[in-house]
């Protein structure tokens, strides 16, 4: 058998259905759910399937993430459509006592209700499906299908028109143009060019790119090889921060997989395109995952963010054009080559295409992890979908975009989820970290949060970054402990304007984001707090100006 | 090689291509404060002292790093700009403990003299007071803690002018630090060749020659020029 064949894929696809048992029990195997011994569960069930001599009508399949993770371990059963939460490895056995009599004594949730249907799964879409630990449980999903077609029916320009056409946008938090950065890698000129994978996501309680890379890893080194052959690139790497072992390791075997059948390596699919991946472990800090700061990691040198021009696409890594985009950027990849650009650029609103991937967190009922169309309204997403606040409460704020976004008041809730529309609000669509706030909520402490993680965070490298976050969080530690004054708050201002416009990487230049929305629609909140002013204005500069002016 | 023709600050000048915006500033007799940039060796764009405004660019850039390019009109000296340097030299006089009064570059410091070139007459900011050391382990040269401000110089020239990389950066933002070798005391290091650029290359008083008192530290940046000037243009000549 010849494994660079399609046929081959057609073959593995057909072996897998026609392996298919009458009854599937999905088993959430991501991190949310293996942290509360989901493995255990498993493995019971696997125990019980045996005791009951289901083996044959039932299979026990380890899954990717099942979006609810506040109600896990979870365990879906299929064709009964049902959703067994909090399961234990104690009641995990009346899961198969109940597909005979179908009482159970396992509580479930009804997956019928909004926080599933109202998502709409593409990144996703193989989550809780697939298992994620064989290849061919993805190629049976049509995987690899994407990559076979673009090699032998486009050529690079093509490709790249195509990803061009679908409108997708950068999904690390910028939302740049990813049909654009792919062009322009592909037209820099140089015999060697890189590819690489952004998957250190540190954004405080962010987790979609690990629940991407430990659901479906297929699907992102897919993205990676159809944009390698696109910008010409025969080298990939995939950044992944340290904490994230479970990813690791199944991206390992991911890897390992695809070269055996051909998928990754030299002449794939009997063409002349060559791609190899290799993964790189984080270093440890925020702030590698700045693309520049990235790619010095991935030299081996110490993680500091340089200036741009040049950029990576012009002069990435080791000099050489290099194409870097998040996780789940790359995970939109095939499904859009599978479906078609036109396909792609029918989702959302007309200017951000496509889906996004949220880690719904916070005061509100349902946590967990939602895709759904850009352009729908927050209040979907935090009401219909979250269930609301719990116990009653009111929702005061939803933060989005983590130390570098902002805060948006409850009286914003309407607004549709998109690049433009976060942004006119102050805040951002970030990388997908969604922080539900009740009325409990004191906005000060969340701005003061987010600026320790960045004075914590900043490389150390440009004087306002590192010694204005000092200073700034020195501010709002002196207003939250109500030592400040009105002079104080001017202060604060006018470092957060100073450092916003002098940093030099995205962490100083966002860094004050999180205090200036706050101020922005919570100010009363701080001049509460403020006290009497002994003192003249502030002056800086200004005797100078004076002296000149009695003169 | 081709020219650029170009404005700074209303007046056209023309550049070489290749250049950048602090290079042909220089040449047209545009002064824009640096403080990381030292000639010789490769740009950072760290201390952001030489930020400018380029018509058509939302962001500021740094001239010691931005390429000059045809018809660029850059401004260097407006209100906005110079606010913002002397709240930079405001954030690095907090950071450590600049007390010129008692320090051995004292009128011959290139932080001291651009706080007074910039107008910078108060430091509104609580003054942080960190603690930091003084390795004098050293045979003929010192590094006080409390008066760097994390420019890399002494990093950039240790390895690249003298080739010999004993100076490094450890730990991120306030906790960063110069540090020699894996972090040993100066004086135990096996890299050092004891050449003394970082002591020249100091913009502040953190290194220094030992033995000089107050105010007594001077530089002789000749000398780093010399190098320099021999190894890219092949020319053995000392600037006098
Ligand atoms: C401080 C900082 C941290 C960042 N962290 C990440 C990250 O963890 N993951 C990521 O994909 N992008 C991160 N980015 C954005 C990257 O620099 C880069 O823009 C992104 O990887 C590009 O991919 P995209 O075009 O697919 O969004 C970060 C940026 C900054 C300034
Ligand atoms: S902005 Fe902060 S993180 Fe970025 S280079 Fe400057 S100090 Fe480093
Ligand atoms: S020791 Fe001097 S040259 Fe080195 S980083 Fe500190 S201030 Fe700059
Ligand atoms: S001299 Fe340009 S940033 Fe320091």
């Amino acid at each position: 058998m010849d494994g660079n064949m399609i046929s081959n894929l057609i073959q593995i696809k057909e072996q897998e259905l026609a392996a298919r048992k009458k009854i599937v029990l999905r088993c959430c195997m991501a991190a949310g759910c293996m942290s509360l011994d989901a493995k255990g569960v498993r493995e019971q069930l696997e125990k019980a399937v045996a005791e009951a001599g289901l083996q044959n009508e039932v299979e026990v399949r380890g899954v990717g993430c099942m979006r609810l993770c506040c109600e896990g371990p979870l365990v879906a059963a299929d064709p009964q459509n049902t959703l067994n939460i909090k399961v234990t490895t104690k009641n995990a056995p009346s899961i198969i006592a109940a597909l005979r009599d179908g009482k159970t004594e396992v509580s479930r949730t009804d997956p019928n209700s909004s926080f599933f249907t109202k998502q709409l799964s593409i990144v996703l879409a193989n989550s809780g499906v697939i298992n994620p630990e064989r290849i061919e449980s993805y190629i049976a999903a049509d995987g690899y299908h994407a990559l076979h077609e673009v090699l032998h029916e486009m050529t690079p320009r093509e490709a790249v028109e195509a990803l061009v056409k679908s409108g997708l946008r950068g999904r690390g938090g910028a939302g740049f143009p990813t049909g654009l950065k792919w062009g322009t890698v592909a037209k820099s000129p140089g015999a060697k060019k890189y590819v690489i994978c952004n998957a250190d996501e540190g954004d405080p309680g962010a987790f979609m790119d690990r629940s991407v890379l430990e659901s479906d890893p297929h699907a992102v080194l897919e993205g990676m090889a159809i944009a390698a052959y696109a910008v010409g690139a025969d080298q990939g790497f995939i950044y992944v921060r340290a904490e994230y072992p479970l990813a690791i390791a199944r991206l390992q075997i991911a890897i390992k997989q695809a070269k055996q059948l051909g998928l990754l390596g030299s002449g794939i699919f009997e063409s002349p395109f060559n791609f190899n991946v290799d993964i790189r472990i984080g270093a440890g800090a925020f702030v590698c995952g700045e693309e520049t700061a990235l790619m010095a990691s991935v030299e081996g040198k110490r993680g500091t963010p340089r200036p741009r021009p040049p950029f990576p696409a012009e002069s990435g890594l080791w000099g050489s054009p290099t194409l870097i985009n998040n996780v789940e950027t790359f995970a939109n990849v095939p499904p859009i080559y599978r479906n078609g650009a036109d396909w792609f650029a029918g989702i959302g609103t007309e200017k951000s295409k496509g889906t996004k991937v949220f880690a719904l967190a916070g005061k509100i009922r349902n946590t967990g992890l939602i895709e759904v169309p850009m352009g729908t309204p927050l209040r979907v997403i935090v009401e219909d979908m979250g269930g609301g606040a719990p116990d009653g409460g009111k929702i005061k704020a939803i933060q989005t975009g983590g130390p570098s976004g902002g805060c948006i008041p409850a009286q914003y809730l309407d607004t549709p989820v998109d690049y433009e529309s976060l942004g006119k609000l102050g805040s951002i669509m970030g990388s997908g970290g969604m922080i539900v706030m009740d009325d409990t909520t004191n906005m000060v402490e969340i701005a003061r949060f987010f600026m320790e993680f960045c004075m914590d965070e900043s490389c150390g490298k440009c004087v306002p970054c590192r010694a204005g976050t000092v200073q700034m969080h020195h501010l709002l530690n002196n207003i939250a402990n109500r030592r400040a004054t009105a002079r104080d708050l001017a202060k604060l201002e006018e470092l957060c304007d100073m450092v916003k416009h002098t940093s030099l990487c995205g962490l100083g230049q966002t860094a004050p984001n999180p205090v200036l929305s706050t101020l922005r629609f919570f100010r009363n909140e701080y001049e509460e707090l403020l006290q009497p002013d002994p003192f003249g204005p502030p002056s800086n500069g200004e005797v100078k100006k004076q002296t000149a002016a009695m003169h | 090689m081709a020219a650029k023709t170009l404005t700074i600050n209303g007046k056209q000048i023309s550049a070489e291509e290749g250049a950048t915006i602090l290079q042909a500033a220089e040449e047209a007799g545009v002064k824009i404060p640096t403080l990381c940039h030292l000639d010789g060796v490769y740009d950072v764009g760290a201390c952001r002292l030489c930020l400018v405004e380029v018509t058509g660019v939302p962001k500021l850039l740094p001239a010691c790093t931005t390429k000059v390019s045809e018809g660029m009109e850059i401004k260097t000296d407006s209100e906005q700009l110079q606010k913002y340097r002397r709240l930079t030299l405001e954030l690095l006089f907090a950071e450590r403990n600049h007390v010129c009064a008692v320090c051995v570059a004292n009128g011959h410091c290139e932080l001291q003299t651009l706080a007074y070139s910039q107008g910078m007459d108060h430091v509104r900011y609580d003054y942080c007071f960190p603690k930091w050391g003084v390795d004098n382990t050293h045979r003929l040269f010192g590094m006080d803690h409390n008066r760097c401000i994390l420019c890399t110089r002494c990093v950039r020239v240790c390895w690249h002018i003298e080739g010999a990389g004993t100076k490094n950066v450890a730990g991120r933002g306030s906790k960063a630090k110069i540090i020699t070798d894996l972090n040993m005391p100066w004086g135990e290091s096996g890299s050092c060749t004891n050449c003394g650029k970082c002591v020249q290359s100091c913009p502040t008083g953190a290194l220094f020659y030992k033995g000089s008192t107050v105010a007594e530290m001077e530089r002789d940046r000749s000398r780093l020029e010399f190098i320099v000037t021999a190894r890219e243009k092949k020319l053995w000549v000392a600037s006098d």
